[in-house]
């Protein structure tokens, strides 16, 4: 006799799967689909094969890969390096701890677009902070415009990633470093070892997998990241802060090329992909372990 | 003893928090500072930190020069709430599912999930903007919040159901054998247990939509009248004479409910964070 499938959970999932296909899965489908074409708002479309994906690679899209890359490296090796000083200096038993974290997540509480508005005062060369700082302590003789010079541009909007990014990292490695038991350290301690001996015998070796597991993420959330660059720089200068999402954008919404825009959108999605199977890698092996214990 | 530092060792730590903070409150201190200034103290040269000229005026004006400003908080304000609303319904019965019940697909569908929110929405832009287009949603607040509440339900299903896995099976098999059905069962019976995970999972939800409106807001949205307050400020910053005073007042007036909602409910939020919605 065939059991009845029982519908209940099925039900359950609906709404859910019902939102989820709409707006995340069958867009990733059209995504691919629409940059086979050469749509835009007219109304007309036809496919086109190849074309859109032989145009990209005809640009500086080398260049903007490369650039992707680099930018999310950086971004993401300052979060884990400050993100575990910050964990280290959330977990030390000092007075004066939960003052200290409640002052560092602001940047995660508030609006992204909203700090990155402070920011970009910040870099103002005649009127901002780090300007007149630096000017002052006789770092650089006159006003510095962070935002109009390619490196310093660039390596601007790295730095206001990393404000955003390092209080999540910071408290994600504190919960790491707070599930390490108690005992180890006791032990280490009886048998005379410094502090910095345990940080680098106990601690760190121990939260490593949370630290490459966080480092992965910030590297898929890094490669995402809009908001930033788009109110900083809008990519300049001279296309100096021009990352892959933000090229996507320009081409597909500010100029209305979406196929064009779709292949690159597909070329984001290519190395999102790779980043996840490794991520999906990892979580498997960590899941594999707990059942072994 | 273990915990027990010597002098230099404090000294060292503390120079460190203070260092950290420097760069994780310096936004706030300048945007402070200028909404305290001035128009014409805005822009002069060489920066200084403290004129005596500030006064908490830019506090009164931005109201006349930002005159929608009322209705971005509002609309920030709102929008965040029904994107929670939305996520939540989609997240409760579907991570209830997950954690409760043996089925053909859960591993399949959980994995589908955790490999959806390696997305972000600005690769999808394309469709989704053809897609509200077609169904005409643009410069509505649906094409804000559908959208918003969308991303966060995988990132939510996993948090929601850490809090379902910890809860007695007992609890529903006592309720059965006392005649309950299932969908009366789930909402008297264990969600006033999981109710803090849904607190949880709803101020996650809130923060995270609050955080990120100006992506959906910039490409779907055009009237000024549904404008989140991140895009509506946005706007001023293209224009000839920007009054980064008033400005800056504003934004800080406008993430004061954010900062509040933090300060009071952060045991939530450090937990929502902290309890592997991520990691398994």
């Amino acid at each position: 006799m065939k059991k009845k499938v029982d519908l209940f959970p099925y039900l359950l999932l609906v709404p859910a799967l019902l939102l989820v296909i709409t707006i995340v899965a069958w867009p990733l489908i059209e995504t691919f689909r629409l940059s086979f074409t050469n749509t835009s708002m007219r109304p007309t479309w036809e496919y086109v094969g190849f074309e859109n994906y032989v145009e990209i690679f005809e640009d500086d899209f080398n260049e903007i890969i490369l650039r992707t890359f680099l930018w999310m490296t950086i971004s993401v090796v300052l979060k884990i390096v400050l993100g575990t000083i910050g964990a280290l200096l959330l977990s030390a038993a000092l007075p004066g701890r939960g003052l200290f974290r409640v002052l560092v997540m602001p940047p995660w509480v508030v609006p992204i677009a909203i700090g990155v508005f402070m920011w970009s005062w910040m870099y103002n060369g005649q009127f901002g902070m780090i300007s007149g700082i630096a000017q002052r302590i006789g770092l650089i003789d006159g006003p510095f415009e962070f935002l109009a010079y390619k490196t310093s541009s660039f390596l601007s909007t790295i730095v206001t990633d990393v404000w955003v990014g390092v209080p999540l990292v910071s408290l994600y490695l504190l919960a790491a470093m707070q599930s390490i038991p108690r005992e180890l350290h006791e032990a280490a301690w009886t048998d005379g070892a410094s502090r910095f001996y345990r940080l680098r015998r106990i601690t760190l070796p121990l939260i490593a997998p949370s630290i490459f597991t966080m480092a992965l993420l910030s590297a898929i959330w890094t490669f995402n990241s809009f908001d930033i660059i788009w109110i900083l720089t809008e990519g300049g200068p001279r296309g100096a802060t021009t990352t892959m999402i933000i090229d996507t954008y320009k081409t597909a919404i500010s100029r209305f090329r979406f196929g064009e825009g779709s292949a690159r959108a597909v070329m984001i999605l290519l190395c999102l992909t790779a980043f996840s199977v490794v991520y999906m890698m990892l979580l498997m092996r960590t899941a594999r372990k707990g059942e072994s214990r | 003893m273990l915990y027990k530092y010597k002098w230099y060792e404090k000294l060292g730590m503390y120079a460190a928090m203070l260092v950290f903070l420097t760069f994780v409150l310096a936004p706030f201190l300048e945007a402070f500072l200028v909404s305290m200034r001035p128009l014409d103290a805005v822009f002069r040269a060489p920066h200084r930190f403290l004129t005596e000229d500030m006064s908490f005026r830019a506090y009164i004006t931005m109201w006349e020069s930002v005159p929608n400003l009322p209705r971005y908080i509002f609309n920030s304000f709102f929008i965040s709430c029904a994107v929670t609303l939305l996520a939540l319904t989609c997240i409760i019965p579907a991570a209830y599912s997950v954690s409760r019940f043996e089925y053909r697909f859960r591993d399949g569908i959980l994995t589908g999930f955790l490999a959806i929110n390696m997305v972000g929405a600005a690769v999808l832009i394309i469709p989704l903007y053809k897609l509200m287009l077609t169904i005409g949603l643009l410069n509505t607040y649906w094409a804000m919040i559908v959208p918003g509440a969308a991303f966060t339900v995988p990132t939510g299903i996993f948090l929601m159901r850490s809090y379902f896995l910890r809860i007695p099976k007992e609890l529903e098999e006592a309720a059965y054998v006392d005649g309950a059905g299932r969908l009366y069962t789930l909402w008297r019976v264990i969600l006033p247990v999981a109710l803090p995970g849904i607190i949880v999972v709803s101020i996650t939800v809130f923060i995270s939509a609050y955080a990120q409106q100006f992506l959906f807001a910039l490409t779907f949205n055009s009237i000024d009248d549904y404008n989140p307050l991140p895009m509506g400020l946005f706007q001023f910053f293209g224009r000839e004479r920007v009054v980064y005073n008033e400005l800056m007042a504003a934004s800080l007036v406008g993430i004061l409910p954010v900062l509040f909602v933090y300060i009071f409910l952060q045991k939530y939020i450090v937990a929502g964070l902290t309890a592997g919605a991520v990691k398994e």
